[in-house]
């Protein structure tokens, strides 16, 4: 007990040094802090954002909650206006004006996101939550060079020298996936193809070490072959950094096979969350069954597609009761009067559907 | 019955500057040498890649774009030689859907004049019987009467679609060139679609080609398969032959991507190789022969490829 810790060099033994050498009741507080801190990543309470317009409050993001542990890939799957995207940008604290949050809370390595100053919400993002947006195409400023854009965020949120910064960068430009960094590194967007662009973003995400990174679509744009290299790449270095990730699609095959967790969204609420093995085997939610039926539906001999009749809402324009109600087969006289509340079943798992509340 | 379209050796290609200064050119074959048969009252799915010159093809077919050479004989008669003001008689008779109905409609038209306006132009109803034949027009497409006065903007994305699909029925054509016509909408709107576009040739016997880069919808929907690489057919064939028993490596990988692993290899996009196979640089079983060599496309009647391997 009474080495001097501070001839020990390797740091692990020095961490349990330290640890042994304090007493019981702080060892017990520092394993509890252990265990939560380090199993969530970001947890988001009862988030609702609006938007304000001329024909009254659109409610984007309404009263959604969901929480990625660590080394996580947590996939948001909903339409197009069904407020995935006005998630993320509420997490990032970019909801653009007229929008604002409204009320919630995002728990974020032990700070709410929501309460921080622009100031510290800067040192926050690109830094500690990378993002990765869906055109490669746009995010990139054509008239400047590659490698000095990936050093651009190194070079905000660290103090590195710059040639410092430049050994960074090539080691990201190696770690996406490029065997010839130094010849990238000068070259402009425009001398790229789209599979590659998309891995500078993601060079450029990564590249200080984020605890979570944020995807909207980030293969919508590309094709079948590259959509595939390009997950793969983001599952490596999933696995590689410890990162969690928020998966933000409307692609359900693609999270079938990337995901661990799911959330379906529709009309700016969450309608069921589940494990994503649990999920395919039996989703619950109408919405979800007929997304799956619309979709694995094409392996079968039928002649037709099982379809969800009707269209996708408007947000400013939401029936009463259950958003889902009038797409749904199976809706009773309650669903269009009450919204459900969040039904827990099982562990990891709740649907919002009267179907299961009693 | 013998077959409505047939395409023959057709050929397009383009002349791109290097840069904006330079005075060398490169020629991109968006198509080359492409051919196959439609039968009446069956649909051609087409699947590629973006910039695998499927959209040209589809363009090309329908004289929109005019090949370079080749043939293409619709209803006997060969587009190559004939006028082009027999063309546009004749595009009654074949009609195309794009990809982006919110593109595709003109903002500032209703329904009424979006719809009104091929019957006129090829004289096929009265101007006093036209709202009747648009009210049964826009039943078969699955809406109703009260569309008839919308702009393009007071309607969904899937409505918007419908109507584009709508109007290109008016016509009563032979032939519908559908180019990506569910890629741009909701997921569950793109079945509703899909199983409109199988009421519709069910119902009106109407022949199809069908471009699209899902693979699961084109399964679903077609008949007889091509697959596109680099403005080539790399393969063809009946459906379940080319889904159950893909023969080209490309084939396979994107069969294997939409139901298997994630992929590895890295993408290769350079065009440096003139001769031999175009799909040599990202081919996993490439031999020395495929460099020199461009393989014929070759087999029997229901499936074709277009590679050495055996």
């Amino acid at each position: 007990m009474f080495i001097k810790i501070k001839k020990i060099k390797n740091i692990a033994h020095k961490r349990l040094a330290i640890f042994y050498g304090i007493s019981i009741m702080h060892r017990v507080k520092i394993i509890k802090e252990f265990l939560k801190v380090d199993k969530i990543t970001i947890k988001v309470s009862k988030l609702h954002t609006e938007i304000s317009t001329d024909s009254g409050i659109i409610k984007a993001v309404d009263d959604v909650s969901f929480h990625i542990e660590k080394g996580k890939v947590f996939g948001l799957i909903g339409e197009s206006g069904s407020g995935k995207t006005m998630t993320a940008m509420s997490i990032l604290r970019l909801v653009p004006p007229p929008g604002r949050i409204v009320m919630g809370e995002i728990d974020f390595e032990g700070k709410n996101l929501l309460n921080l100053t622009k100031k510290e919400m800067e040192s926050i993002r690109g830094n500690r939550i990378g993002m990765i947006f869906q055109e490669p195409m746009t995010a990139l400023n054509p008239v400047i060079r590659i490698g000095e854009q990936i050093g651009e965020t190194i070079a905000f949120h660290g103090n590195l020298s710059r040639s410092d910064v430049k050994k960074r960068v090539l080691e990201l430009l190696r770690q996406v996936g490029f065997e010839d960094p130094e010849k990238r590194y000068i070259q402009y967007p425009h001398q790229l193809s789209g599979g590659q662009r998309q891995r500078i973003l993601i060079a450029m995400a990564i590249s200080c070490n984020p605890s979570l990174l944020i995807a909207d679509e980030p293969t919508t744009a590309l094709d079948v072959a590259t959509e595939s290299q390009i997950l793969y790449l983001l599952k490596e270095l999933i696995l590689g950094y410890g990162m969690s990730m928020l998966f933000i699609t409307h692609n359900l095959n693609i999270m079938r096979r990337f995901g661990d967790y799911i959330g379906i969204m529709y009309a700016g609420r969450l309608l069921e969350e589940a494990a994503v093995d649990d999920f395919f085997n039996e989703p619950l939610h109408p919405y979800s069954r007929g997304l799956m039926e619309s979709i694995f539906a094409f392996k079968g001999h039928e002649k037709r597609l099982k379809a969800i009749p009707g269209f996708v809402p408007r947000l400013s324009d939401l029936p009463e009761g259950c958003k889902f109600n009038p797409r749904c087969m199976y809706a009773m006289p309650r669903c269009r009067k009450d919204e459900p509340e969040v039904k827990k079943i099982g562990n990891e798992r709740w649907v919002r559907c009267y179907l299961y509340q009693n | 019955m013998g077959s409505l379209l047939s395409v023959s050796e057709l050929k397009k290609s383009y002349e791109v500057k290097k840069s904006i200064f330079s005075k060398n050119r490169e020629v991109i074959r968006a198509v080359d040498s492409v051919s196959f048969d439609l039968q009446h009252g069956s649909t051609l799915g087409i699947v590629g890649e973006s910039g695998s010159g499927k959209s040209t093809l589809a363009r090309c077919i329908l004289f929109l774009e005019k090949p370079d050479s080749g043939r293409v004989i619709f209803k006997d008669m060969d587009l190559m030689d004939i006028k082009k003001d027999v063309i546009r008689s004749l595009r009654k008779d074949m009609q195309i859907i794009f990809q982006d109905p919110y593109s595709s409609l003109n903002p500032r038209k209703k329904v009424f004049e979006t719809l009104s306006e091929p019957l006129l132009f090829h004289h096929i109803v009265d101007r006093d019987y036209i709202r009747e034949r648009l009210i049964e027009i826009l039943m078969d497409v699955g809406l109703n009467e009260d569309f008839i006065d919308k702009y393009p903007h007071e309607m969904s994305g899937g409505q918007r679609q419908r109507i584009a699909i709508g109007r290109a029925l008016t016509t009563n054509p032979s032939l519908i060139v559908a180019d990506e016509p569910v890629s741009s909408l909701d997921v569950s709107i793109q079945a509703q679609i899909v199983n409109l576009f199988m009421d519709i040739k069910e119902k009106r016997g109407i022949s199809m080609i069908f471009v699209s880069h899902d693979l699961n919808i084109v399964r679903f929907i077609s008949d007889d398969i091509i697959v596109m690489y680099k403005g080539m057919v790399v393969e063809a064939g009946k459906k379940n032959e080319v889904f159950y028993n893909p023969l080209h490596p490309y084939t396979q990988m994107l069969i294997d991507s939409i139901n298997g692993d994630f992929l590895k290899k890295e993408v290769d996009y350079k065009n440096e190789l003139m001769e031999g196979c175009p799909y040599y640089s990202r081919c996993d079983f490439s031999k020395d022969r495929c460099k020199k060599e461009i393989p014929v496309l070759s087999g029997d009647k229901d499936h074709k490829v277009l590679c050495f391997k055996d």
